[in-house]
């Protein structure tokens, strides 16, 4: 029988005063910020897992961090549970409800406060997109580098929430390498600052332990980012292989060489067909890999970096060769690379796995991952972040049968393990929430996840925090 | 100190912490002591020393990555690094010339104090190429956090904290990071007789333009003939340094020199004499100068660098120059530390911190050496502190 993720019990003293926490909120918020009929709180049970579903207490939608902070408060107070939540496309379940739960919502908070070219810095609200902040401020020559494939709809917020990569963090690095700073409150209402425009903050680094706690140790409500200024050019190119074997160990060259492009992208056949089909980007279909590898800088110095690249792809018998021949063309091959997940999804469910591995590893995890897959009866499609070894297997089955799912699950397991075995991580960018919470016994030891946890509690001493994501259920320390 | 502690293993430091935090004995946490001085004096018994915990783990140069006992010799990783021509991009700084320490800096200590230099504003800092660490605790438990891959979002990024936490959190005992290749080229081009407003201008400039800039200095009128000499034009020297491909760092040289030649004469300096000057940067050259004079490290937002410069030059004795586009203020006192002062305007210019890196022990003594936090978040670092080490015996004092 399928074994399901479990969330914490339901804190019944909670669920029996929902009436009255619904009216106290409502006393809080001004009007039309908050949600608490049934089918207003539907759209909120759950996030881009949707293997999961439970349908939260209340939605608190607040517009100033004063209002946070005033949830946050009285959620603290009476022990409720908090759920931070951004656009809701966590793949990890990281910002599914509980029943038990008040879910703050970021969306109300989507201004950008502040564009300053000298110190290449932005300030935004938390609920602000990810594309929206390279929108405002590409006509003057810059961008915000961290580029998750969702990033016309997640949001910054969100992104701090898992530390989100993206196609192009392979040279500028994921979203802790790009956040200044963050105006955030803890879980009893004080509003913190940490960072700011300066390069470096005094004391311990609480910033980078702040990125990627999965909404655990406060809700951050501003941040400060960095822009970097715009390449003069970029190109994709797609390298085709007859084999997947051979697109990795080309990956694991290119890297081993010295050379760092900006993006080198996998898709395996089943990818290529579904993205091709929606996008028309002009990929091969004749061939079993694709690598889209971009290289950015003045004419010269693409030309110089692409002759390296090609003759180490031809070492590694690769079939095909396309520079993409116009802006509009590159523009397809990444829409056709961002839209893989939505693509996939029109044809089947599927569960996405985000292991990273050692670039050695590349294409002995690649053949595991096949027979794994194999040996469930399940079909696979990979398309990941090749240069920095963080693969995404989409496991496809249907969602409508039960045992398909557990089948699913089951291999996602076998797979992230596998990950781990091969002197990797469980996920790359997507997060623990609760999809491999139980499987964090697998990379570390209980005393490992004891100091976490205990980092964990000098922010939320409660537990109130996003309560039943990333540390296993037991183990917890008695509260 | 009576004595040190140099355990040989990992298990044996343990044992040690474990004793130590048994009986509440402070203990003073060192790599190669070249940066003891930094910080507030430890309050403590007995040295704890990472010496003979030593040696370099795995090193992969084909995936980037080295493993390594936080004991290492720099000089060992910097050489192992340089046969297979890779670096640390972050390019940590050798505090030897200006605290006047002798001894071999170790790994360890880079990380622990989270030690960045000049490509601080591509490449990032320290913390952002350990990926993984190992590290004993208050209560003597061996822990690890992260691993040796390039992405990795799997729990609470303890390596964020433990590095910078100037052994005040854990023993680090191994750490992995990434390493990047050598750039085959690179030159520098200087911009004579900006004053420090233009600079930070210029450079704010430059850093706009897509000739992807890795080292931005404005060194000033005072101190610019330690790095760049007499042959070239008077004035301030603002330096902007470019590396790559060779083909590629030659266009961008033009094309930057271009832009500078509009507003003040410039020159470009080849690879060798690049090499040169950045590490004279980085090691803070005009100030390894064998004095006490208090020795500041400001980190403020780039542009308001010279500001706050502007603003002390009015009240007293103060030498100064810029790295990080000019957000980074080394600031040289001539007499007085004068903190209260200086930490009032950074306050005053929107903000940033200032670390008292060098002075007599009387300065010390009397002055804090890290920039004070604003109450709610003093209270969770020391929440924190009592989460990692609850009795308190790491380094007291340090940071406090
Ligand atoms: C207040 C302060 C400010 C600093 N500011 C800067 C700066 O602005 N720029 C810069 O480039 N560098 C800075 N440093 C630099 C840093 O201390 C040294 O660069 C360090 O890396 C030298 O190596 P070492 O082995 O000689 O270390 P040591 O001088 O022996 O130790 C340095 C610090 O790290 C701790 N430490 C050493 N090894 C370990 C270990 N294995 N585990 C845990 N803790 C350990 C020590 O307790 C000590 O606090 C600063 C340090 C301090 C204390
Ligand atoms: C089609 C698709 C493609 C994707 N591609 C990528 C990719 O390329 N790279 C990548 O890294 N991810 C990717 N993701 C995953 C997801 O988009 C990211 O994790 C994203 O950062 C989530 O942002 P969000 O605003 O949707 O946050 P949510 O899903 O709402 O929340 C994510 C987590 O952050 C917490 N959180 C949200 N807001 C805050 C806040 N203000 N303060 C504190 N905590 C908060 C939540 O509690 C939760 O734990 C993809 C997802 C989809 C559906």
């Amino acid at each position: 029988m399928p074994e399901t993720i479990a969330f914490l019990e339901p804190k019944p003293s909670v669920l029996a005063r929902r009436q009255q926490i619904v009216e106290d909120l409502a006393d809080i918020l001004p009007p039309g910020c908050l949600i608490s009929e049934k089918r207003g709180l539907v759209p909120f049970e759950t996030d881009a897992f949707i293997a999961y579903r439970q349908v939260p207490l209340a939605v608190a939608l607040p517009e100033t961090t004063a209002q946070v902070a005033a949830v946050l408060k009285y959620c603290s107070r009476y022990g409720i549970p908090v759920v931070p939540r951004g656009a809701g496309t966590s793949l990890s379940g990281g910002a599914i409800p509980q029943s038990d739960a008040v879910v703050i919502g970021l969306s109300k908070m989507s201004r950008i406060l502040d564009v300053d070219f000298a110190n290449r810095t932005a300030t935004v609200q938390a609920g602000v997109t990810n594309i929206n902040i390279s929108e405002a401020v590409s006509a003057d020559g810059f961008f915000y580098a961290p580029d998750p494939s969702s990033q016309l709809a997640c949001t910054i917020g969100g992104n701090i929430g898992m530390n989100s990569g993206g196609a192009h963090c392979l040279k500028y690095g994921v979203t802790t390498n790009n956040l200044l700073g963050v105006k955030m409150v803890l879980f009893d209402g004080t509003v913190i600052e940490l960072g700011g425009k300066a390069l470096d903050a005094p004391g311990y680094d609480l910033l980078g332990l702040v990125c990627g706690s999965e909404g655990q140790l406060g809700i951050v409500t501003e941040a400060t980012v960095r822009l970097l200024a715009k390449p003069e050019g970029s190109r994709p190119v797609l390298f085709g292989f007859m084999s997947s074997e051979e697109a990795g160990s080309c990956v694991a060259e290119v890297i081993g060489s010295g050379i760092i492009p900006v993006a080198i992208e996998f898709m395996d056949k089943p990818a290529i067909g579904i993205c091709e089909a929606f996008a028309q980007a002009g990929y091969p279909m004749d061939v079993e890999a694709l690598l889209i590898v971009e290289v950015e800088g003045s004419e010269a110095e693409m030309e110089a970096m692409l002759a390296s690249i090609i003759a180490i792809a031809r070492r590694h018998g690769v079939a095909t060769i396309r520079e993409s021949q116009s802006a509009a063309q590159a523009a397809l091959i990444w829409k056709g690379r961002k839209s893989a997940f939505g693509a996939t999804g029109r044809i089947a469910d599927y569960i996405c796995m985000d292991g990273t591995v050692p670039l050695g590893q590349l294409s002995y995890v690649l053949k595991k991952t096949s027979e794994i897959i194999d040996s469930y009866g399940l079909r696979v499609a990979n398309v990941f972040h090749a240069g920095d070894g963080n693969m995404h297997p989409l496991i496809l089955y249907n969602i409508n049968d039960p045992e398909d799912a557990a089948r699913a699950e089951a291999a996602g397991n076998d797979i992230l393990k596998l990950c781990v075995d091969a002197g990797g991580c469980l996920t790359g960018e997507h997060g623990v929430g609760i999809e491999k919470r139980d499987l964090m016994l697998h990379q570390f030891e209980q005393v490992d996840l004891n100091q976490q946890m205990a980092a964990r509690a000098a922010f939320d001493p409660q537990w109130i925090m996003n309560p039943s994501k990333v540390f296993p259920l037991e183990g917890r320390p008695a509260a | 100190m009576s004595m040190n502690f140099e355990p040989t293993s990992e298990a044996e430091a343990a044992d040690i912490i474990r004793q130590a935090a048994a009986h509440a004995v402070p203990l003073a946490i060192t790599g190669g002591g070249t940066r003891s001085g930094l910080g507030n004096s430890v309050r403590a018994e007995r040295g704890l020393s990472t010496r003979r915990l030593s040696g370099i783990l795995s090193y992969n140069p084909a995936e980037m990555t080295m493993s390594a006992r936080a004991g290492t010799p720099m000089r060992e990783i910097e050489a192992a690094l340089a046969g297979n021509r890779q670096m640390l991009a972050f390019e940590p700084m050798d505090h030897r010339g200006v605290m006047g320490t002798s001894g071999e800096p170790t790994i360890g200590g880079v990380f622990a104090a989270n030690v960045s230099g000049p490509r601080r504003i591509t490449a990032g800092a320290a913390r952002d190429h350990l990926l993984g660490i190992r590290f004993i605790n208050g209560s003597g438990e061996a822990i690890k956090s992260g691993g040796r891959v390039m992405k990795n979002v799997t729990g609470l990024d303890l390596v964020k904290l433990l590095c910078g936490s100037h052994g005040t959190l854990g023993l680090l005992t191994e750490v992995t990071f990434k390493v990047l290749p050598l750039p085959p080229a690179a030159a520098t081009i200087v911009a004579f007789g900006l004053d420090d407003a233009q600079a930070a201008a210029a450079m704010a400039h430059a850093l706009a333009m897509p000739v992807e800039v890795s080292g931005a200095a404005h060194l000033t009128e005072s101190v610019r003939y330690r790095f760049v000499g007499t042959s070239h034009p008077e004035g301030a020297a603002t330096v902007l340094r470019l590396e790559g491909l060779p083909a590629s760092v030659a266009v961008r040289a033009e094309k930057l020199k271009a832009a500078f030649a509009q507003v003040a004469p410039a020159t470009v300096l080849d690879h060798e004499a690049t090499e040169k000057l950045w590490r004279d940067i980085r090691d803070v050259k005009p100030y390894a100068d064998g004095t006490q004079k208090p020795l500041w490290r400001v980190s403020v937002a780039p542009t308001a660098g010279h500001q706050l410069v502007a603003a002390l030059r009015l009240q007293t004795g103060v030498d100064a120059f810029y790295d990080w586009q000019g957000g980074l203020v080394w600031l040289r006192m001539e007499a007085d530390a004068e903190s209260e002062m200086l930490r009032r305007f950074i306050k005053g210019i929107g903000g940033g911190h200032a670390t008292l890196v060098r002075a007599s022990d009387a300065v010390r003594a009397a002055t804090p050496a890290f920039e004070p936090e604003p109450a709610p978040v003093a209270a969770l670092s020391v929440r924190l502190k009592e989460k990692f080490d609850p009795k308190g015996i790491f380094n007291p004092g340090k940071m406090g």
